[in-house]
């Protein structure tokens, strides 16, 4: 099933919760809505099951209109970040729930909804609890009983709001691997919501990056890494050193002094300058085309990590640096800095 | 367990607390009912097997439990119906509706007695239309049952609407998008995820309709056999100085209402231990 998205605008009140997004799913895809709280993702996939409605923009399911059709009637898996489980009933009954309430002409009998329960308790490896209640179980637990839940309906997609969201760190990381298994087994079309870069980049085959009701950039993980699209997907994935730089004539210049560095066509006026941390390279005075002071080195492992203050344009700009542990840094040491790879954005973007 | 930590507790105040919680329960609650017992026992068994299975007793009895059963099961609907549209929709005057269940709380039975008799009385604004279709509800067991239903409405609301207002609204979403009908979402997963707090609700107004008096016996006619309530003999007995019938009518009163709240209480445990509290 392919879903496509086209315009959507959700407002809460004065709120624009999304702003026009535009996306479209593939066939099998396992996808990633990733961006801080606030910037719509859990609303756009909320739209997407049928909860939540649009206030404009379309939602087709294989190009068929799903907006014409309410949450029970999409076929959509849907899994919650606080599991939604019912209390009252045992694993097993969670599980058939959506069996047990289909309409009598479509509905399975008692015998065929247990095979398939069990094959869905099998299916996320804890047939031994099945006649356990929700609250006997841990999170981890809860929101695999949760999977199977959604997934009894024979979803056509499959929907996660930050499924690991409540879970312990541990946890979150098995669990992700375990995901992405699953899908690389049952191959159906899934979304899933989350604020943890690291989730997105590692289970997804395409990371949606959203900010204040709009999509910064969709791409692969590696794309969305290494060649971000706008300054917010580049401080927002992957750690970045940050510098308050001026593009006059192309030149770029930092705290008045110009920088032997390309403009990348930033127009001119204030802009950003974006290194990755590793992209840094940290050597003697004349070695780099940026200078600066060392003002606190701590060592730790294999790296040791240095503040360095930059002159910049309003007094000065600290900036954190990792160099291998075997060269020796001090407090009150000057140092060049050459960036490997950088970025420059307009600050207007 | 080292021998030095033995008896200590993470919380004190263990023994202060207890000792101050059976004095309490002793001065306010059992002694008074081994007062009833005693004052009983003056009464021969064979005295006693009388009084209590005279039939003036018995259908006083009757009426008391049958009509406060009806009423509780009434309140138990209704009461689920109004916490439903108080809690889940936004109207206006819904805070002064909000207010409005706890009238029968704090006004004065014989107030409601009163009221209550004045609207359903053959000339009263509910009593004239009701008495053309031949129904007469003040000065019979209709007129009861009125009067129970209007005192216990507030304890099946309160109850239940704290629940109400917590039951994580995701619950419902989940089984929207599973396929359930909103027929099936209610009955499936709403109202069992309530079932504690309802039997509760249906308990307490239960047992306050089986011991309510002041609004009853301005409504109810008080004719033995057909309109008589277990509390008003009570008091018919003791203002004819025949104490220990009274008090016999009283413990079987008492006895039967344990046992029924006992009954509940079970059931309860039953629905709350498939449905803890986390």
């Amino acid at each position: 099933m392919t879903i496509e998205v086209r315009n959507i605008v959700k407002k809460f009140g004065s709120f624009t919760a999304l702003d026009g997004v535009d996306l479209k799913v593939g066939k099998g895809e396992l996808l990633a809505l990733l961006g801080p709280s606030g910037s719509g993702k859990t609303t756009l996939l909320r739209i997407i099951a049928g909860l939540d409605w649009p206030d404009g923009g379309e939602v087709r399911f294989d190009g068929e209109n799903a907006l014409a059709r309410g949450a029970g009637e999409r076929h959509v898996g849907f899994v919650f970040q606080h599991y939604a489980l019912f209390r009252h009933m045992n694993v097993f009954e969670n599980v058939a729930f959506g069996l047990r309430v289909q309409p009598r002409a479509v509905r399975l009998n008692e015998d065929a909804i247990k095979k398939r329960v069990n094959e869905l308790l099998d299916l996320v490896q804890l047939a031994w609890l099945s006649d356990r209640y929700p609250s006997q179980l841990s999170g981890g637990q809860r929101q695999r009983i949760a999977l199977a839940r959604a997934l009894a309906i024979e979803p056509r997609i499959l929907l996660l709001d930050e499924p690991f969201g409540a879970l312990d760190a541990k946890v979150r990381k098995e669990l992700r691997r375990w995901l992405r298994a699953l899908h690389d087994e049952i191959h159906v079309t899934s979304i899933f919501v989350t604020h943890d870069q690291e989730e997105a980049l590692e289970v997804a085959n395409r990371v949606v990056v959203m900010d204040k009701g709009r999509i910064e950039q969709i791409g692969t993980p590696g794309e969305v890494y290494d060649n971000p699209a706008t300054a917010f997907v580049h401080g927002f994935i992957g750690e970045s050193i940050v510098l308050p730089v001026d593009v006059r004539d192309g030149r770029v210049e930092l705290g008045g002094k110009a920088l032997n560095l390309e403009s990348q066509g930033a127009g001119a006026g204030p802009s950003r300058l974006f290194v990755r941390r590793h992209d840094m390279q940290v050597g003697p005075v004349g070695s780099g085309v940026i200078e600066g002071a060392v003002r606190r080195v701590r060592a730790f492992g294999p790296i040791q990590r240095a503040d360095v203050a930059l002159p910049g344009g309003d007094g000065e700009t600290l900036i954190e640096i990792d160099t291998p542990r075997d060269r020796e840094l001090n407090p009150g040491d000057l140092v060049g800095l050459q960036p490997r790879r950088y970025r420059i954005f307009s600050a207007s973007t | 367990m080292s021998g030095g930590t033995k008896g200590r507790r993470t919380l004190p105040g263990f023994g202060l607390t207890m000792g101050l919680t059976l004095t309490w329960l002793s001065i306010i609650v059992l002694l008074p009912l081994a007062g009833l017992f005693l004052k009983t026992f003056e009464l021969s068994f064979a005295q006693f097997f009388e009084i209590v299975t005279s039939r003036r007793t018995l259908n006083a009895l009757k009426i008391s439990f049958g009509l406060a059963f009806l009423a509780a099961l009434v309140n138990l609907v209704m009461g689920t119906i109004v916490v439903w549209a108080l809690v889940r929709y936004r109207f206006p005057g819904r805070r002064l509706f909000d207010a409005i269940v706890d009238i029968p709380f704090a006004l004065p039975t014989a107030v409601a007695g009163v009221a209550l008799t004045a609207l359903f009385a053959q000339k009263g604004w509910l009593g004239a239309p009701l008495a053309e279709l031949g129904i007469k509800v003040a000065f019979t067991p209709i007129g009861i049952f009125i009067a129970m239903v209007f005192i216990g409405i507030p304890f099946v609301v309160r109850t239940v609407q704290p629940v109400l207002i917590d039951l994580d609204p995701e619950i419902e979403e989940a089984s929207a998008s599973l396929g359930a009908s909103r027929w099936n979402t209610v009955t499936r997963v709403i109202l069992p995820s309530l079932t504690p707090a309802l039997l509760t609700g249906f308990a307490l107004a239960f047992a306050r309709a089986v011991g309510e008096y002041g609004s009853v016996i301005f409504i109810a006619g008080n004719l033995p056999n057909v309109s008589e309530i277990a509390p008003l003999l009570i008091v018919i007995r003791l203002s004819e100085f025949r104490y220990a019938d009274a008090t016999a009518v009283a413990v079987v009163m008492l006895v039967v209402a344990f046992l029924i709240i006992f009954l509940i209480n079970r059931v309860q445990r039953w629905a709350q231990t498939r449905v803890p509290a986390f």
